[in-house]
C-alpha cells in the first residue's frame, strides 16, 4: 500500500478534514513532514501489525482448515494418497448404513439433554441458597466449584472408573448398608449414568454465573415490592425468577455446547472403545475412532460436520424459544 | 445500570429470617459439600493405603499408612511420572506466554484501536468462539502432519502463538473497552506510539484479565487429554494425563494405590493455581464490578 493512498483514504473517512481541503484549492497544499508521514502510517498500519498473530491464526488455523474439512467431508481419505470425491456419499452412509453412529447419536443425546438440566438445576438451587447472606460464601463457593475445574481431567475419570467399579467405593459403601452391588460401568444399562452423575458434579460453574446474576438484581426492586406488601415466595416468582431468566438461556447453551463435545471421561471409563455395547460410545469418541484408529478422514469430517450443524441448530432452537419465556428489560 | 448492589435477599428480608433458617441452611451446605468432595478427600487418603485396604477401607484417612504407592507410581510403565511433568509444565508454560501475547495484542486492536474491516474480523473472531473444536481435529491433523509436527509439542503449543483462543480476547476486549479513553489520547500527545500505549498503559492495567486468561489456560492445557493423544506418539514425550492414561492401559485394574497416586499429584498444580488465583480472580471481578 502506498503512503500517497494512505493518505487519501484517511481523508476520507475524516469529513471535515476533506472539505478543509477542497475549499484551499488556490493555496498550494503542503507536503507532509516526515513525521507526520510517518505517524499517518503508523495510524494505519499498526492495527495490523497487532492483528497479525490473530489474522494468520484465524486464516491458517481455523478458517482455513475449516474449508479443507468440508471438501473432505465430500471424499474419502485415510492420509495416504489423494482425497477421492465421493458426494454426498459420506452423509448417506451416516444415517442409512451405520447402526454403531446412529448409537452415538443416542448416547449423546441422552447425555446431554439428561445431565444438562439436572447440573443447571442443582446450580441455580445452590445459588440461590448460598445468596441469603450467610457467611463463609466464599468457602462455599470454592468447594462448590472446584469439580467444575478438574470435572474433564483423565484424574477424575480414573477416579470414577474405580468409584462405579465392582469393587469400588459406591459398592462398599452400599455393602455396609447390606445393598448387593454391581458393576455400575461394566452394565450396559447404568454405564452412561455414571457419566451423567460425572456431569451433574461439575455444576460449580454456571452456579458461579447464576450467583453473580443474582447480585446484578437491582435492590430496589424487592424493596418495592416489600413496601407493596408482598411476601417472599411472590418476590422470588415475580422478581427473581424473571431477572434471571437471560442467564439460565446464556447457561444452558453454554453446558449444552460443552456436553455435546465431552470426551475424556467417556474414553478413559470405557478404555477408548465406547463400551460396554457402546453404551458410552459419545459422538466425539466414534468420531476419534473413525478419524484417527481407522484413518477414514472423509467420514470422520461427515461426522464433524453434522455435529457442527447440530449443535447450531440445537443453539438457534433454544435462541428462538427463549422469547417464550426469557425476561428482557425494556 | 450495573451498580454493584452487594445486598442479598436475605439481607432485604433481614426481618422475616430467623437464626434457626440460618443454622439449617449451613447444615445443608456442609452436607452437601462434604458429600461432593468426599469422593476427592476419599481418592488422596487412598492413595496412602495399601492396595488391599482400597477395597475395604470406606473411611478416607489411610490405616496403615504407607508411600508406597508414591514411589511405585513415579515410575510409571516405562518412562516415569517426572518426565510427564516437566512436558506438561513446558507445554502450559507456553500456552500460558502464548495466549496473554497473541490474545492482548488482539484484543488491543480490537477494543482500542480504529481501522478497516474492525466489524467484519470482530465478527469472525466471535463466530470462532461458537464452533465446536471438533470441526477442526482432522484438517488440523493433516495440516500439522505435512508441515511434519506430529510427535512434537509444536501443533499444541503454536496456536497459542496465533490467538486461537477466541474467549480470551473476547474476556481482555470487554475489561479494555471498560478503561477510559483519555488514557490514550493523553498517551498520544505525550508522544507515545500505539506500541508504547499498549505495553505502558493499557496492558499494566489489564493485569485482572490477563490473570484470568493466564489461569484458565494453565488449567485448561494441563488438563487437555484429546490433542495431547493426537499429537504425541512418543511415551518420552507424553503429558500427564496421556501418562496416567496409558498407566492405567498398562496395569488395568490392578495397581489402583499407583494410580490414584499419580491422579491425585497430576490434580496438585490445578488446586494450588486455583488457590493462588483465587484472590486475583475475586479482586479481577471486583474491579470490573465497579467499573460497570
Amino acid at each position: 500500500m502506498s503512503l500517497t493512498h494512505a493518505r487519501d483514504t484517511s481523508g476520507v473517512e475524516a469529513g471535515s478534514e476533506a472539505r478543509q481541503g477542497r475549499g484551499a484549492v488556490t493555496a498550494p497544499r503542503p507536503r507532509p513532514s516526515r513525521s507526520l508521514r510517518s505517524a499517518v502510517w503508523k495510524d494505519r498500519v499498526a492495527p495490523y501489525l497487532f492483528l497479525a498473530p490473530w489474522l494468520v491464526g484465524f486464516f491458517v488455523i481455523t478458517l482455513g482448515p475449516m474449508l479443507y474439512s468440508l471438501y473432505l467431508s465430500f471424499t474419502n481419505f485415510s492420509l495416504l494418497g489423494d482425497p477421492s470425491w465421493v458426494g454426498l456419499d459420506n452423509y448417506i452412509k451416516l444415517f442409512t448404513n451405520d447402526p454403531k453412529y446412529l448409537d452415538s447419536v443416542r448416547v449423546t443425546l441422552v447425555y446431554v439433554f439428561v445431565s444438562v438440566p439436572l447440573q443447571l438445576a442443582f446450580a441455580l438451587a445452590l445459588a440461590l441458597l448460598l445468596n441469603r447472606g450467610l457467611r463463609g460464601l466464599p468457602i462455599y463457593r470454592s468447594v462448590y466449584y472446584l469439580p467444575s475445574l478438574i470435572g474433564a481431567s483423565v484424574a477424575v475419570a480414573v477416579l470414577w472408573r474405580q468409584m462405579f467399579g465392582r469393587g469400588g467405593l459406591i459398592n462398599q459403601i452400599l455393602e455396609a448398608f447390606g445393598i448387593q452391588g454391581q458393576s455400575w460401568i461394566g452394565n450396559p444399562d447404568t454405564a452412561l449414568g455414571t457419566l451423567i452423575i460425572l456431569n451433574v458434579w461439575t455444576f460449580g460453574s454456571p452456579m458461579v454465573i447464576f450467583l453473580a446474576a443474582l447480585r446484578q438484581i437491582p435492590g430496589y426492586l424487592y424493596e418495592a415490592a416489600a413496601v407493596d406488601g408482598i411476601n417472599r415466595r411472590q418476590a422470588f416468582v415475580h422478581i427473581t425468577l424473571p431477572m434471571l431468566t437471560p442467564v439460565v438461556l446464556f447457561n444452558l447453551i453454554l453446558q449444552l455446547i460443552g456436553a455435546f463435545q465431552a470426551f475424556t471421561p467417556a474414553f478413559v471409563v470405557s478404555g477408548g472403545t465406547g463400551g460396554p455395547v457402546n453404551s458410552t460410545l459419545f459422538y466425539t469418541l466414534y468420531l476419534y475412532q473413525k478419524g484417527f484408529a481407522n484413518f477414514q478422514m472423509g467420514y470422520a469430517s461427515a461426522m464433524a460436520w453434522v455435529l457442527f450443524i447440530g449443535i447450531a441448530l440445537v443453539t438457534a432452537i433454544n435462541f428462538w424459544f427463549s422469547k417464550y419465556w426469557v425476561h428482557y428489560d425494556d | 445500570m450495573t451498580t454493584n448492589h452487594d445486598t442479598s435477599t436475605g439481607v432485604r428480608f433481614g426481618r422475616a429470617r430467623s437464626g434457626r433458617r440460618t443454622a439449617l441452611s449451613h447444615f445443608l451446605l456442609v452436607g452437601f459439600g462434604v458429600l461432593m468432595l468426599y469422593p476427592l478427600i476419599w481418592m488422596l487418603g487412598a492413595s496412602f493405603k495399601e492396595s488391599e485396604d482400597i477395597f475395604t477401607q470406606i473411611a478416607p484417612w489411610p490405616d496403615p499408612a504407607t508411600l508406597e504407592n508414591y514411589v511405585r507410581g513415579w515410575q510409571g510403565s516405562g518412562v516415569g511420572f517426572g518426565t510427564f511433568f516437566l512436558n506438561s509444565t513446558l507445554i502450559a508454560a507456553l500456552s500460558v506466554v502464548g495466549n496473554l501475547i497473541s490474545c492482548s495484542l488482539a484484543a488491543y486492536a480490537f477494543a482500542r484501536m480504529r481501522f478497516r474491516f474492525r466489524a467484519i474480523f470482530f465478527a469472525c473472531m466471535m463466530a470462532t468462539l461458537m464452533m465446536p473444536h471438533h470441526v477442526l481435529l482432522v484438517p488440523q491433523y493433516i495440516l500439522f502432519s505435512n508441515l511434519g509436527w506430529v510427535n512434537s509439542i509444536l501443533p499444541l503449543v503454536t496456536p497459542k502463538f496465533l490467538a486461537v483462543d477466541a474467549f480470551f480476547i473476547f474476556l481482555m476486549v470487554q475489561f479494555m473497552r471498560g478503561l477510559p479513553s483519555e488514557l490514550d489520547q493523553a498517551a498520544k500527545i505525550d508522544g507515545a506510539g500505539p506500541w508504547q500505549t499498549y505495553w505502558r498503559i493499557i496492558l499494566p492495567l489489564t493485569v485482572p484479565a490477563l490473570a484470568t486468561s493466564a489461569i484458565f489456560t494453565f488449567i485448561w492445557t494441563w488438563n487437555d487429554f484429546l490433542s495431547p493423544m493426537l499429537y504425541l506418539q512418543d511415551p518420552s514425550k507424553y503429558t500427564v494425563p496421556l501418562g496416567l492414561n496409558a498407566f492405567l492401559d498398562a496395569s488395568g485394574e490392578s495397581a489402583w494405590g499407583p494410580m490414584f497416586a499419580m491422579a491425585v499429584l497430576s490434580l496438585g498444580p490445578l488446586f494450588g493455581f486455583f488457590l493462588a488465583g483465587q484472590k486475583y480472580l475475586t479482586t479481577g471481578i471486583a474491579t470490573t464490578g465497579l467499573k460497570g
